[in-house]
């Protein structure tokens, strides 16, 4: 949660004030400036802050909320723009794929209050189970993409967005990557503006899609593309920085600012929308230089549109079309383009750096859950959240990830492939349930597959920071809201065996999930303890290791606990363990596997 | 080229939950309060599940690119020694500052193996020698500082104190900027970390005190005594209750036909005695021998 958050909607800073903003912020201020009534959401890295700063602003000028998924919170926007209201939605990349179904439709539609999706894409995948290119879903629903550089253009831009939404009777996307919407730069802000009232508008013909509408409305579409095509060759939103003629670079977003970097004075044209292309204004520029490079990250977007036009062009042929980009990166890609000279860094500092990946955290409720599902030998379908980490050492319990809420029909597919000898087990986190874990379990109760499904419910959003959620009880901007009863929601559904346990109880966690995969047919296993990080940050009296009796087994330093290390004494040639006490929060786990009962609770082991 | 004229990179990195952002926070803002172009650009995520974190800060007349290039840092602040040697490439090599507190975080990645006479997989390079290598280097015990002003927590302010000795901003701004980011609670002790830390910096263009960070630990001594494990299972008290198998961290237990444990990899075996310990029936027991080195 963020900062201003917690601190609850405070009065909007006023227009001509200049403020460090992330991109994230900057996005959601530009959402509030233009007179937005409606944004929702479901959380993804890198663009959860842009809700949760919509929900610092008072909440008589916009409703923002969490919804169940990508595809919800797209609907809930659509229904906002169809009763005239700006709308807003913001999902990162691979959410886009969730909400496409309703996007495609919509394109067609149209809006009524303009409407606006914020998509944020992570070139790599510092987050993420891919990194695919958004700007293509632009291309395939024929929609714009305006690609800001820095914060202020990512305010602009996205005021920008609604405009062009409610002028071309089309929905926007505003493309950040990870880099803009975590870079805090100065941003000037601007008023909130107030949007001509409209009201519902009945018109079957172009809000019904049936067939014989849609098939109207297809024409429709493309005439808008093309309009939108010869309009962009004159917008501010794309513009040339004339220079040296010799070579210019077509190029857009962060990679702008890399190109900039190495080579401030070359001739760039300055995409800001990056579909559609502005052809007139592509080929004037590219008739006035010699030569013409692409700049772009991950798809070569721009180039192929490009070939297409039959302009020659190079991009590809010098920058990678994978990972995240970098002035390094860009640099090396002129230089193999013969336009600056190689890079030279003769670092003297030759050493493979300490590996330091990220681990759960001291107390963390998953690790029990992997623990056991080592112990019963399971075969698990996993999926995304905090708990895709049991995958490496030294739980490595997990052996598929897909996508959200793939991790249920996956097992199901195991299940009806009839090769696994071992007990199949879905783990699923309580949000990632909620967000498409429902349907895939109804269709293994449906199917009467012979799996396991364990949800790890700790009660909180938690890989993206602690967002609420409807099993939480609580909205977006805090307000209390009825909590999803997930053991008699499993019931209601048709399950027959559901066990709630303790997160804490290794015993009887691996007694339950013994006898749930026993059981013939779809069983349900509930954990239940929080987060403990989030909402709250939760710190118990700490454990210690009596280091007279510790046996150096080190069968603790099998949960991964990263308040556990070595200590300096040692046994029989190998480290005694000992606990941080500032670190541990006491779940106890430690003590409950320690074989000489060397793990105590802090103040108990002093009094011995 | 003029020093007002191009653009200053600063790198702060460390580990979630030390206050990386806080200094990079601190730091954009004196920067723009004194009519700066800044960016600072850093990575959300896995931040918090104990991975190292870093922010970029560039500040000058006008910047491009939110992160720094390779090799372009002009001052690299570590707020954990490990993280510090993970950036210290990217330092300027002729002009660079390191400033890093000595304070070590092993990750429990670095305590996997079960090797004998095994230490912990940390950074093993001394600060003495990474010192040798850079124009400028502090490595200090801002932990150790900031603990005994009160709250070790501060330990990121004392490395703001060492910092605003390589950057040209008065000491009253910091101090300002300071007071106006952290908890009202807190501004007294991050005043007089600030001070500390700028203070211990002024002594030198290089610095070390590691006294409390055990970095300087000698390794000639040993400790891990030649042994000769040897395990032995009494069948007949096994009842195959699979305990041992489950719980051996090595693996190196199976149950036979007549479902009775047995150590089908002795090679892996560690000697451990985990098995032995949590045998029920007492069936197992492991000595460890030490063996005496004939040849000396």
């Amino acid at each position: 949660m963020t900062h201003a958050l917690r601190q609850g909607a405070t009065e909007p800073l006023g227009a001509g004030q200049s403020r460090p903003m992330t991109g994230n912020e900057a996005i959601a201020r530009g959402v509030w400036e233009a007179g937005a009534r409606v944004a929702a959401a479901y959380p993804g890295t890198p663009s959860t802050e842009i809700l949760e700063s919509l929900a610092a602003y008072p909440a008589a000028d916009i409703h923002a909320q969490w919804s169940t998924n990508e595809k919800t919170a797209m609907d809930v926007a659509i229904g906002a723009s169809f009763a005239g209201t700006r709308a807003f939605t913001a999902m990162k990349h691979v959410g886009m794929n969730v909400a496409a179904d309703a996007l495609m439709s919509f394109s067609y539609i149209g809006v009524n209050g303009g409407l606006v999706v914020a998509v944020c894409d992570d070139p790599g995948i510092h987050s993420s189970q891919n990194e695919q290119d958004s700007r293509i879903y632009a291309r395939f629903a024929h929609v714009p993409v305006l690609e800001p550089s820095d914060g202020q253009e990512a305010l602009e831009f996205t005021r920008t967005a609604f405009d062009l939404s409610e002028e071309y009777d089309c929905p926007v996307f505003v493309r950040s990557t990870t880099r803009l919407s975590h870079t805090r730069s100065a941003v000037t802000l601007g008023a909130r503006q107030t949007p001509a009232a409209r009201v519902f508008e009945d018109n079957p013909r172009k809000n019904v899609m049936i067939p014989a509408h849609a098939r109207m409305r297809h024409g429709h579409v493309l005439a808008r593309e093309a309009r939108l095509r010869e309009a962009l060759s004159d917008s501010p939103l794309n513009r040339v920085e004339p220079g040296d003629a010799r070579v210019g670079i077509i190029t857009s977003g962060i990679p702008y600012t890399y190109v900039k970097e190495c080579l401030p004075d070359v001739s760039v044209l300055k995409l800001g929308v990056t579909w559609p292309l502005p052809d007139r204004l592509i080929r004037e520029f590219c008739a006035g230089v010699e030569r013409v490079i692409v700049v772009e990250e991950l798809e070569p977007l721009i180039e192929d549109a490009l070939k297409a036009m039959g302009i020659a062009c190079e991009g590809k042929a010098f920058f990678p079309r994978e990972g995240e980009f970098s002035p390094e990166i860009v640099h090396d890609g002129l230089a193999k383009a013969g336009l600056m000279p190689a890079r030279v860094h003769a670092a003297p500092f030759e050493f493979a750096p300490m590996v330091r990946p990220p681990v759960l955290c001291a107390g963390c409720p998953h690790v029990a859950c992997f623990m056991a599902l080592g112990a019963i030998d399971a075969r698990v379908a996993g999926d995304i959240g905090c708990y895709t980490l049991a995958v490496v050492e030294p739980l490595k319990s997990m052996d598929t990830c897909v996508s959200m809420g793939s991790s249920i029909a996956n097992a199901v597919g195991m299940a009806k492939a009839g090769t696994e000898t071992r007990p199949i087990v879905a783990t699923i986190g309580d949000s990632t349930f909620l967000h498409s874990g429902i349907p895939p379990l109804i269709d293994a109760i449906y199917n009467d597959a012979d799996i396991t499904v364990f949800i790890l419910d700790n009660h909180i959003t938690a890989m993206t920071g602690g967002q609420d959620h409807p099993g939480t009880g609580r909205t977006l901007r805090g307000d209390p809201a009825p909590r999803v009863d997930f053991f008699a929601l499993v019931k209601a559904l048709g399950v027959r065996w559901v066990q709630k346990v303790d997160s804490y109880d290794t015993a009887s966690m691996q007694r339950q999930l013994r006898e749930a995969v026993a059981h013939k047919g779809v069983s349900v296993v509930i954990s239940d303890r929080p987060c403990v990080l989030d909402p709250v940050r939760i710190k118990g009296p700490a454990m210690a290791v009596d280091q007279d009796s510790c046996i150096a087994c080190q069968a603790c330093m099998n949960l991964g606990c990263p308040a556990i290390t070595w200590a300096e004494g040692w046994h029989e040639g190998r480290h005694k363990v000992q606990i941080d006490p500032e670190a541990c929060i006491g779940c106890s786990l430690c003590a409950q596997l320690c074989a000489s009962h060397s793990i105590k609770p802090a103040d108990i082991a002093e009094q011995v | 080229m003029d020093k007002r004229n191009r653009t200053t990179n600063v790198l702060i990195v460390g580990v979630g939950g030390q206050g990386v952002i806080m200094v990079s926070k601190v730091l954009a803002q004196l920067c723009q309060e004194a009519g700066h172009d800044v960016k600072q650009s850093e990575v959300h995520g896995m931040a918090k599940r104990g991975g190292g974190v870093f922010s970029h800060v560039r500040f000058g007349p006008k910047v491009w690119s939110p992160t720094i290039p390779e090799g372009e840092v002009d001052i690299l602040v570590a707020l954990e020694w490990a993280e510090g040697l993970r950036w210290i490439r990217h330092l300027k090599p002729e002009t660079g500052t390191f400033i890093a507190d000595c304070q070590k975080i092993v990750p429990p990645f670095a305590c996997r193996s079960r090797k004998r006479g095994a230490e912990p997989a940390y950074a093993p390079q001394t600060p003495e020698e990474i010192i040798d290598q850079v124009h400028a280097g502090y490595v200090m015990d801002a932990t150790g500082l900031a603990a005994n002003l009160g709250n070790a927590r501060a330990a990121n302010t004392v490395l703001l104190g060492a910092l605003s000795t390589a950057l040209d901003f008065p000491e009253a701004a910091w101090a300002q900027v300071i007071a106006a980011t952290v908890p009202p609670k807190s501004v007294g002790i991050n005043a007089r970390a600030f001070t500390e830390g700028r203070a211990w910096a002024l002594g030198g263009t290089k610095r070390i005190d590691v006294t409390a960070s055990g970095l300087q630990k000698s390794r000639a001594e040993v400790h891990h005594p030649q042994v000769e494990t040897v395990v032995e299972i009494t069948a007949d008290w096994c009842k195959g209750c699979d305990i041992c198998v489950k719980s051996c961290p090595e693996r190196c237990l199976r149950l036979n036909d007549q479902l009775k444990a047995e150590l089908a990899l002795p090679e892996l075996c560690t000697g451990c005695q985990l098995c032995s310990w949590l045998c029920p029936d007492m069936a197992i027991s492991v000595t460890n021998t030490p063996v005496q080195e004939a040849a000396s």
